[in-house]
């Protein structure tokens, strides 16, 4: 079974990708921040990691920034899951080490049709 | 898959209401200048947060709503504006409207306050006012509309015979998360094809680096997908990436697929599933908008629900564990022989019982135990639009507000609290003006306090404003036939008259206070749970109103007292002291009932089982004893027979078991099993038809005069 970290700050949203996510098949671990899937993320790899960008404490870009230099991440698709669609956000996402990124607002369906492109 | 996305709402509406509150907060700091860093993201963090929900919820009124304030706050992050008060103005406004908006739709209803569309109106002037910044909302929708048109042309170009994608990856493209083999199967997914992989940039075996990709791929697919399609499944490389596509233009071309992909050769497809692959992606276009569910209808919106900490949860749960081994030891004594060892530790077991059993309880009641900022936190806010109405510059201090209380004593103190800080800004404040001249600062200080005393929760409500005047009071009173002009009261009896019913003193009754529910309605409220409220107030410098309350109302401390063979609980908190009566400082006044002269006071006595109809054992003030109770400040002495334990009790309301009974505020069950009424001390008071007299010097000559 496939492992994925959802990070997120808003619980609602956090609760429905975990929950899309766990009919689709997956193993989710959740967490509420940069900080908080940082630390979740040295103890235990995963095979994707799924991240908003607007957080507390840590934002998703420099989250991804962090995990690109861990050795274990180093492939691992990370995604962005943001409103910001603004062209900015994306590059900066990618230069940090993002795969891609999922604009919000999305559906349960299309967030598993995204994930295709870069988990199998 | 189907998620029925109507299960996350209420979770969205508390996080939505969450945000909203620290919106609130932080934007009340910016306008008493206590702003920090922070302050401005965690603002726009909340709109932030509300709008992705609202719009992956699919409330898009809310989402719309939001827009706008999520562009003009972010403007004000990245510097481009500043915050002006015109700005909090509004954003506490719509604050407001999507409180409402969110009560509403978790109520299951979706209109629309009508303040919506003239705040997001507010809004788009101000965004449209500096063209120069950020894309207008128009502008949005206008590309937002073209990007749909273009889409619709490259749907409507669907008549191509296929398409030719060459495909060259950056060569680090692996460590950026992509696979582009997975890119290749999505892209494959689209209809038939036929795939071509280009080996021929591999490197020398001593240039090849491991982590790189040198692959090249050609894929030719045979459908009507657009080219659209085809770029989105690029869309996340398509910056480091070279990516060409040509439509497929000979029908040479155009030839039978082959009948295998090379390499990529994971899923040999034929037509049919493509076909219905095909229809899924098409499907998948078309419903980018999610599904809008009307909420679940009002069960959700009435879920009255908690958060607790997972250590009190914890603690929960180790107790239970520990009250299921006392009990596992005691059923394993009772199951053995009775002898005077199994006995004793029989008792051990018992005494143990009752440890836990009193540890569970106190776990359980800081279960329903929140902190006071639940219910300060709205005060900043009521603060500053009071005063703002009123032209006087407030300070507001909070103090205390980790204090724990019961969650229903919460609720209801909510209200007559707001009703005592709007009064003092109202009536206890001055105008700056006015303040200045009486050689105080300009601004006015309201401090809130909260903390624990015995088993109650004292709240303080303090401003440093006029003070009560207790001329004007009195007068007041005399006007309205509370007090006659003959009466002699001390400073603090005038006062109390604040709380007597018909009673307001604002010259001009306002908006905000005195608009008919008086301090009455507050100490009765306050008087419902158990609790009493006091004023202390020195003319010039200030005034604090105090409110007691119990910890929590399910439980209450209880002196059992007997009347005959009856057992009745007065509350403990009301009890000041119990003593048995001397004779000699008994004397009857009207006729009708006794006075105890009790250290300088007069006490009147109340015989409890007079009042129930019961037949006492004590046949003279001499034999039964006196508990002494404070009424309204004042003191009564309730005739007993006798006192027993003092206890605990777990209040059950008689009015669901049974009706309303004067003088009784609830009963509760006994360790014997039998059922034993509690007094309500006031109504008990009143049914005896006694007031009760604070001083000495009213009595003799007044006590007529009281209405007694």
């Amino acid at each position: 079974m496939k492992k994925i970290l959802a990070v997120d700050d808003s619980a609602s949203m956090r609760q429905m990708v975990s929950f899309t996510l766990q009919r689709a098949g997956y193993k989710v671990t959740e967490a509420k921040d940069g900080v908080e899937a940082l630390g979740i993320a040295k103890n235990e790899t995963f095979d994707l990691v799924l991240s908003d960008v607007n957080m507390p404490n840590m934002d998703g870009i420099s989250l991804i920034r962090e995990l690109r230099t861990l050795p274990e991440y180093k492939f691992v698709p990370l995604l962005m899951l943001t409103t910001e669609s603004g062209l900015d956000k994306k590059t900066e996402g990618k230069q940090a080490g993002a795969t891609g990124w999922i604009v919000k607002p999305f559906n349960p369906d299309q967030l598993i049709a995204t994930l295709g492109k870069v988990l199998r | 898959m189907t998620v029925d996305l109507s299960q996350f709402y209420q979770v969205f509406f508390d996080e939505s209401l969450e945000g909203l509150d620290a919106m609130e907060a932080e934007l009340l700091r910016y306008s008493a200048g206590t702003q920090d860093d922070e302050s401005i993201n965690t603002i726009f963090r909340a709109a932030h947060s509300i709008k992705g929900g609202s719009g992956t919820f699919g409330f898009d009124s809310i989402a719309g709503f939001t827009h706008v304030l999520e562009t003009l706050l972010d403007q004000i992050r990245e510097g481009q504006r500043e915050l002006t008060n015109q700005h909090i103005d509004l954003l506490l406004q719509s604050i407001d409207c999507l409180r409402d908006m969110i009560n509403r739709l978790s109520a299951g209803d979706d209109s629309v306050p009508d303040s919506a569309a003239q705040l997001k109106a507010a809004f788009e002037a101000i965004l449209n006012d500096e063209n120069e910044l950020g894309p207008e909302p128009e502008a949005l929708q206008a590309k937002q509309i073209l990007e749909e048109t273009s889409s619709l042309e490259q749907l409507a170009d669907t008549q191509t015979l296929g398409w030719k994608v060459t495909f060259v990856p950056s060569e680090d493209i692996l460590m950026t998360g992509n696979e582009p083999l997975f890119l290749i199967q999505e892209l494959t997914e689209l209809g038939d094809h036929e795939v071509e992989l280009i080996t021929e940039h591999i490197p020398q075996w001593q240039q090849l680096k491991p982590e790189y990709c040198y692959l090249r791929w050609v894929v030719k697919l045979y459908c009507d997908c657009t080219e659209q399609q085809i770029n989105e499944v690029f869309e996340w490389v398509a910056d480091e990436c070279e990516i060409k596509i040509e439509k497929l233009q000979t029908k040479s071309e155009q030839s039978i697929p082959a009948k295998h992909p090379p390499l990529t050769s994971t899923q040999p497809q034929t037509a049919m599933q493509s076909v219905t692959q095909t229809t899924d992606s098409n499907e998948q276009i078309e419903q980018t908008k999610p599904v809008v569910n009307k909420p679940a209808k009002s069960k959700q919106a009435d879920a009255n629900s908690i958060r607790v900490g997972i250590d009190k949860v914890d603690s929960l749960i180790n107790m239970v564990g520990e009250l299921v081994i006392t009990q596992a030891m005691l059923s394993q004594l009772f199951e053995s022989e009775m002898t005077s060892q199994t006995l004793s530790r029989m008792k051990e077991g018992l005494a143990q019982l009752e440890h836990n059993t009193r540890d569970l309880q106190e776990s359980v009641m800081r279960i329903r135990m929140l902190p006071i900022s639940f219910v300060f936190s709205r005060f900043p806010r009521l603060v500053r639009d009071t005063g703002q109405k009123l032209g006087k510059k407030i300070e507001l201090v909070l103090q205390g507000e980790s204090t724990e209380l019961d969650k229903t004593v919460m609720e209801k103190i909510s209200d007559p609290l707001v009703h005592l800080v709007r009064n003092a800004i109202d009536h206890g404040l001055e105008l700056p003006e006015q303040r200045l001249a009486a050689g105080k600062p300009e601004t006015g200080k309201v401090t809130l306090n909260s903390y624990h005393q015995g088993g109650n929760v004292v709240i303080e409500i303090i401003d440093d404003g006029k003070g009560l005047d207790p001329v004007k009071i009195k007068n007041k009173a005399i006007a309205n036939g509370l007090i006659s002009a003959s009466d002699e009261l001390s400073e603090e009896q005038v006062n109390l008259l604040i709380f007597e019913a018909g009673f307001s003193t604002a010259e001009a009754v306002s908006d905000l206070s005195g608009r008919g529910v008086g301090m009455d309605v507050v100490k009765s409220n306050i008087q419902a749970l158990n609790g009493t409220v006091d004023v202390e107030s020195e003319v010039g410098k200030g005034t604090t109103f105090r409110i007691r309350l119990p910890l929590t109302l399910a439980i209450l401390d209880g002196q059992l007292v007997r009347i005959g063979q009856h057992i009745y609980i007065i509350p403990l908190v009301n009890i000041i002291e119990s003593l048995q009566i001397d004779p000699k400082g008994v004397s009857r006044i009207g006729g009708e009932y006794d006075v105890l002269h009790l250290r300088g006071e007069y006490v009147p006595i109340v015989c409890l089982a007079d009042v129930f109809l019961h037949k006492a054992d004590a046949q003279s003030l001499t034999e039964g004893l006196l508990v002494v109770v404070e009424v309204d400040g004042g003191k009564v002495g309730i005739f007993v027979d006798d006192l027993l334990a003092q206890q605990q009790v777990v209040i059950k309301s008689l009015e669901a078991n049974y009706n309303k009974v004067e003088g009784i505020s609830g009963a509760t069950i006994l360790g014997d099993g039998t059922v034993s009424l509690i007094i309500d001390i006031i109504s008990l008071v009143r049914m005896a038809g006694v007031k009760s007299m604070a001083t000495a010097n009213l009595v003799s000559t007044d006590v007529n005069a009281e209405g007694v």
